[in-house]
């Protein structure tokens, strides 16, 4: 690529990094308010902890949304088992990075470096992925879904079940801990590592200003997740902004005219949901098994459906919008809600036991038992504002945040050549 | 339908073996949809650099027959062989990838992709359709290139189809009839030897079908395609095509040109439901 193309491609990509930084520089600035109003004196330590924890959900939903998007808001194809594909990646990871000599009752691994291990979930992931597509791609969109969805479940349902939890891998034992889980090489000490050795000054400094090691260290995990983000939404963008991504845009518009026009439709469809796939896969690694240990519990189907959530939300078919989206879902209906009710209190108003009494609050124009009752119960009710965010969007803005965008599928300016006068060639 | 005229029937089908030169040949094709018999033995074959027309009664088979050839259904018996070679059941992007494309009776924009995208999607083997050059900084350089030639020969494609100020628009947001314009220009940008015209000129007016006319007879000049065309309109077909088919009932009831299809008694029955 030539130096003029690079920059070009810099000042195409500005405005959009800009936006997504800006965005998430909010989000933070939102916390940042919050610890500042309900800390006191620990308002930084508490204000490093929000922002960490807020960062870190924000980068995992990412590169879940990104892929996502690449499989359905491009390509039409209806993943609904992504909790399964995240599954796979993370217990790949597990079984190749656990220690050899594991602690009493833990289930041994093959011991290997963390970074052969995610190299190894990735493939593993687009592997399966690959093979979950093959019979599913030649049915109709709505068929890939169950398939999907029914994979992600066999493969939870595998991993919980005891015959696999300890066995024997050419002769060396291996196994998924069945419904105990499984410890392995943490991601998340990677980062304290690297906090504590070569970040050693800033821990001293933030510990002057109370901010403990443990919540510095989250921080900095989060930041290294919003790089992975970076690099996928490079990777993405790419695939996306090229011929390949308007041969998957027209497969989600008319994949019969896609075939008619000499596409073989197939291998796109398959090659695309192996790679997003293998996301998935890191995403299960990094994000549900950032602290070097998962279980079966935590690949449940709903997760799947947060992910769809997000990139409805932010807009399915824009790189971009997945990433606002996944921010949006995360941030602001999921996170921000919960540490709201931990940290607001009414007074002396006790919340209370039920609905009705809190309702009943009302009739005697008391709205404070009402308030209070949210507040106590915000951890469950966010789910329905998560829903009632859905149903707005859906209703009133079904491309989402920025699906409405036009982003052509090419890799040049589509401007008309200079070269050419146009309009009159013919007459 | 008497003895005799069974015989003539024979007769012409033979005489159209006599075609110089045939690009596309149908022998005996054959398509049932469970007990419905769709296509029944049909035969013809199409000259190359020829504008063939393809013309029956609803039902008559046509868009069967189309969709046989053009891969979108297997046929049940029957052969077909394009450019010598037997293409029977062949997926629909291969035989795109050899130079036989079509277009649909019912416009088939990718609407929400832009006019120039649409156009740009067509031409086959992109250096840029492999992720792996899509993606990687040193190889990418081929896919640039590869890239602005696309897009200069698509604008020039819809500049030929005067649609050329709408290049930003969404497909979707079109009219009809520039629907239509998009759809041969869609197809000529996948550079064929041959396209089959699903009633290309439905539903559009007088000045845009003369235009439309004009582009398929400047292509056939100048780039030497051959066209095969299914139209209802009598006219168009007997102003423009030099060769006729008629089907009727699944097979072809009469071939030749237009004053050998206008004076057949056959022809006029079948179009007339007469007792057949």
């Amino acid at each position: 690529m030539s130096a003029v193309d690079s920059v070009r491609d810099r000042l195409d990509a500005l405005p959009d990094v800009g936006l997504v930084v800006g965005f998430i520089a909010s989000i933070w600035a939102v916390m940042l308010v919050l610890a500042i109003a309900v800390g006191g004196a620990n308002w930084a330590n508490l204000a490093v902890g929000f922002i960490g924890s807020v960062t870190v959900l924000i980068g995992g939903y990412a590169i879940l949304a990104l892929a996502l998007n690449l499989q359905w808001g491009y390509t039409g194809l209806f993943n609904i088992g992504i909790a399964g594909f995240m599954a796979v990646g993370a217990y790949t990871t597990a079984v190749l990075t656990a220690p050899t000599d594991p602690a009493a009752g833990a289930v041994p691994g093959l011991g290997l470096p963390l970074w052969v291990g995610l190299i190894g979930g990735m493939a593993m992931a687009a592997i399966i992925g690959g093979l979950a597509a093959l019979p599913a791609l030649r049915l109709k969109a709505d068929y890939l879904a169950i398939v999907t969805v029914a994979f992600s479940e066999i493969i939870r349902l595998v991993v919980n079940w005891d015959g696999l939890a300890e066995f024997s891998l050419f002769g060396a034992p291996v196994g998924t801990g069945g419904a105990t889980g499984i410890s392995f090489k943490s991601a998340n000490d990677v980062a304290a590592g690297l906090v504590n050795g070569v970040g050693q000054p800033l821990v001293t400094a933030a510990d002057g200003i109370g901010v403990s090691g443990p919540n510095l260290a989250n921080l900095t995990y989060g930041v290294i997740l919003l790089l992975v983000v970076a690099a996928s939404y490079w990777v993405l963008t790419r695939i996306t902004n090229s011929p390949f991504g308007r041969v998957l845009k027209a497969i989600r518009e008319d994949e019969t005219v896609t075939q008619s026009l000499g596409k073989d439709t197939r291998r796109f469809k398959i090659k695309t949901f192996m790679i997003g796939c293998a996301l998935m896969g890191l995403a299960g690694v990094l994000f549900r098994g950032q602290a070097g240990y998962i279980s079966p519990q935590q690949f449940r189907p709903t997760i799947t459906f947060y992910v769809f959530a997000a990139l409805i939300i932010g807009g399915s078919g824009s790189n971009t919008g997945s990433i606002i989206g996944a921010a949006t879902f995360s941030g602001l209906l999921f996170y921000l809600p919960a540490r709201l009710g931990e940290n607001i209190s009414l007074g002396g108003t006790r919340a209370p036991g039920n609905i009705i009494d809190a309702v009943g609050g009302l009739a005697s124009l008391d709205p404070l038992p009402l308030l209070a009752y949210i507040i106590s119960n915000v951890s469950t009710l966010r789910f329905v504002l998560i829903g009632v965010v859905l149903i707005y969007i859906i209703q009133n803005q079904p491309e989402g945040l920025l699906g409405h965008r036009n982003e052509p599928a090419t890799s040049v300016s589509l401007d008309r050549p200079q070269s050419r006068s146009g309009g009159e060639a013919d007459e | 339908m008497s003895e005799p005229d069974a015989a003539k029937r024979q007769e012409t089908a033979v005489t159209s073996d006599a075609i110089d030169s045939p690009l596309l040949e149908i022998d005996g094709l054959r398509k049932e949809f469970g007990g419905v018999v769709a296509v029944d033995g049909a035969t013809f074959s199409v000259a190359e650099g020829s504008l063939t027309g393809l013309i029956g009664p609803n039902g008559a088979g046509k868009s069967t027959t189309f969709n046989c050839i053009t891969g979108i259904h297997e046929p049940t018996g029957g052969r077909v062989t394009f450019d010598g070679q037997d293409i029977t059941g062949l997926a629909p992007y291969t035989l795109a990838n050899r130079g036989l494309v079509r277009t649909f009776q019912i416009a088939r924009e990718l609407s929400d992709m832009t006019v120039l995208e649409n156009v740009m999607l067509a031409p086959g083997g992109q250096v840029g359709e492999s992720v792996v050059r899509s993606v990687t900084p040193g190889l990418r350089g081929d896919v640039i290139r590869d890239e602005a030639d696309v897009r200069d020969r698509a604008w020039e494609t819809l500049e030929f189809f005067e649609i050329d100020h709408l290049a930003h628009e969404n497909a979707g947001n079109l009219s009809g009839g520039q629907r239509k314009l998009l759809e041969m220009a869609r197809v000529l940008m996948t550079d064929p030897e041959m396209i089959l015209l699903d009633e290309p000129l439905a539903g559009v007016n007088p000045t845009l079908e003369e235009k439309l006319l004009e582009r398929i007879h400047e292509l056939r000049r100048e780039q030497g395609l051959t066209f095969l065309l299914v139209e209802h309109d009598m006219d168009v077909i007997m102003n423009n095509c030099e060769h006729i088919i008629v089907m009727h009932q699944g097979s072809v009831l009469a071939e030749g040109d237009a004053e050998t299809i206008t004076s057949d008694e056959r022809v006029l029955e079948a179009y007339l439901g007469g007792d057949v």
